[in-house]
């Protein structure tokens, strides 16, 4: 009776979990808990979650790879621009130098041409020259008649004609 | 209820008593009163909340009762289905606070069920998850104060156990035939010793459901029992009840800790048996 009655003191206030009577009640309720958190993970939550995650994923992945194709589109870009710049350039060159070749050429054409005629006008005046030179000789030479003439006319209006006088004149002028 | 039950101890046992020797029933009664802690008014009843009571009126459990066990059961239904359905509900790729928990929770698991127990345990992802969140909510709803803590019940966590150790055992054959019982023979072992290492792993492999059930049960118990017993010298210390309300302070955030880690403790185990039962060579 005293081993009874100090068990029940125990058993009572001391451990409720070794409270037999208890049992299949929490065990029943716990079956039930589990199988419905069982299917509330398997049937909604699990595959939801694990599709939003695989999702994300597929993201991540595309946008990784959507970035480097801008990358490498960006680079295309850069390198096509330099290709363009230098192209540019070169084609600049290439008219400068044309343009310079073509102005010397002209430039030369119009010396060549410039020359010529000069060389022509000095012809022509070498020409004229020596006319007026030719000119002035027979010029001298018939002042130097006339002046005879009228120096013998003067002095002797009588004595000589006109032909001695002109012999005369030439004689001295070539002498 | 529970003041109840125990004036209906106290008086069968003061009948009992009476009937039979005076002086003992005397002694027996005083041991009883002792034990309520009654000297001093010092009023500690450590084990008080771990009672099993009807929610709605008196008498006996049966097993179909709506007892507090049966509410606190069901928050933690409430506690899984807010975290992991409602939780998830935005299926954002940028994921709002609930479902960054939601998602750590599934990786968490999902990861020690693929790292321990194997890829091919996936299968049994789903089962361990239940595990792992009750285990969980329940030890977090029971650090409420005035809460019920039924993982603190060993008919709770047994049967826990038990299911995990049942279901290892039959995979075990189903996957590998005899060829289970290979993993009791420690064939790296030299000949002479392999039965008797074969009986120590029968022995430890028997004692699996035990440990891991009273594992859990006797953590939780213990904690809140301690807490209650500090709460019971706070009631009586006046003024000097900062000590024992600091210690509670410091013990909570211990148990806190516990009622995580026991989880995780719980269900890493069942990962470990899991993969002995997948793959049973040593």
């Amino acid at each position: 009776m005293a081993v009874d009655a100090t068990e029940g003191a125990a058993s009572a206030p001391g451990m409720p979990q070794l409270d037999f009577s208890t049992f299949p009640n929490q065990i029943f309720w716990l079956v039930i808990t589990i199988v419905v958190i069982y299917l509330i993970l398997s049937r909604v939550a699990l595959p939801r979650i694990g599709a939003v995650l695989a999702e994300r994923q597929g993201t991540i992945t595309n946008d990784i790879a959507a970035a480097e194709d801008l990358k490498r589109q960006a680079a295309a870009a850069e390198e096509a621009y330099n290709k363009a710049l230098a192209d540019a350039r070169a084609e600049a060159q290439a008219i400068a130098a044309e343009t310079r070749a073509e102005i010397m050429a002209d430039l030369a054409d119009a010396t060549a041409k410039a020359d010529a005629e000069i060389s022509a006008k000095a012809a022509e005046s070498a020409a004229r020259i020596d006319e007026i030179r030719a000119g002035a000789l027979e010029a001298v030479d018939a002042v130097a008649r006339d002046t005879a003439a009228e120096i013998v006319a003067t002095l002797a209006p009588t004595a000589s004609d006109d032909a001695s006088i002109a012999a005369a004149v030439t004689a001295r002028v070539k002498g | 209820m529970s003041e109840d039950a125990q004036e209906q101890t106290h008086g069968e046992e003061a009948v009992a008593e009476h009937g039979a020797e005076a002086a003992h029933g005397a002694d027996a009664a005083h041991g009883a009163d002792a034990a309520h802690g009654a000297e001093g008014g010092l009023q500690i009843h450590p084990m008080d909340q771990f009672i099993v009571e009807p929610l709605f009126g008196d008498g006996p459990i049966s097993f179909y009762t709506i007892t507090n066990v049966t509410l606190w059961m069901m928050l933690a239904i409430v506690g899984v289905f807010v975290l992991m359905v409602l939780g998830s509900r935005g299926r954002a790729i940028v994921p709002s606070r609930a479902q960054s928990v939601a998602e750590l929770t599934y990786g968490f698991i999902r990861k020690m069920v693929e790292d321990v127990a194997g890829k091919d345990a996936l299968a049994f992802f789903p089962y361990i998850m239940t595990l792992f969140l009750f285990i969980v909510m329940a030890n977090f709803l029971g650090l409420i104060p005035t809460s019920f803590t039924t993982t603190s019940h060993i008919a709770v966590t047994a049967v826990l156990a038990m299911a995990v150790f049942l279901t290892v055992t039959v995979v075990g054959f189903v996957k590998n035939g005899a060829g289970f019982l290979g993993l009791f023979w420690v064939s790296s072992a030299p000949l002479p010793l392999r039965p008797i290492l074969a009986i120590i792993e029968l022995i430890s492999y028997f004692v699996r459901p035990v440990s891991h059930s009273i594992r859990l049960a006797g953590n939780v118990m213990a904690g809140h029992a301690v807490i209650k017993v500090f709460a019971g010298f706070a009631g009586v210390l006046g003024v000097g009840a900062i000590a024992p309300v600091v210690a509670i302070t410091a013990v909570y955030g211990l148990e806190v800790l516990v009622a995580f880690i026991q989880a995780y403790v719980f269900t890493i185990l069942t990962c470990v048996y899991l993969r002995d039962a997948l793959h049973p060579s040593h």
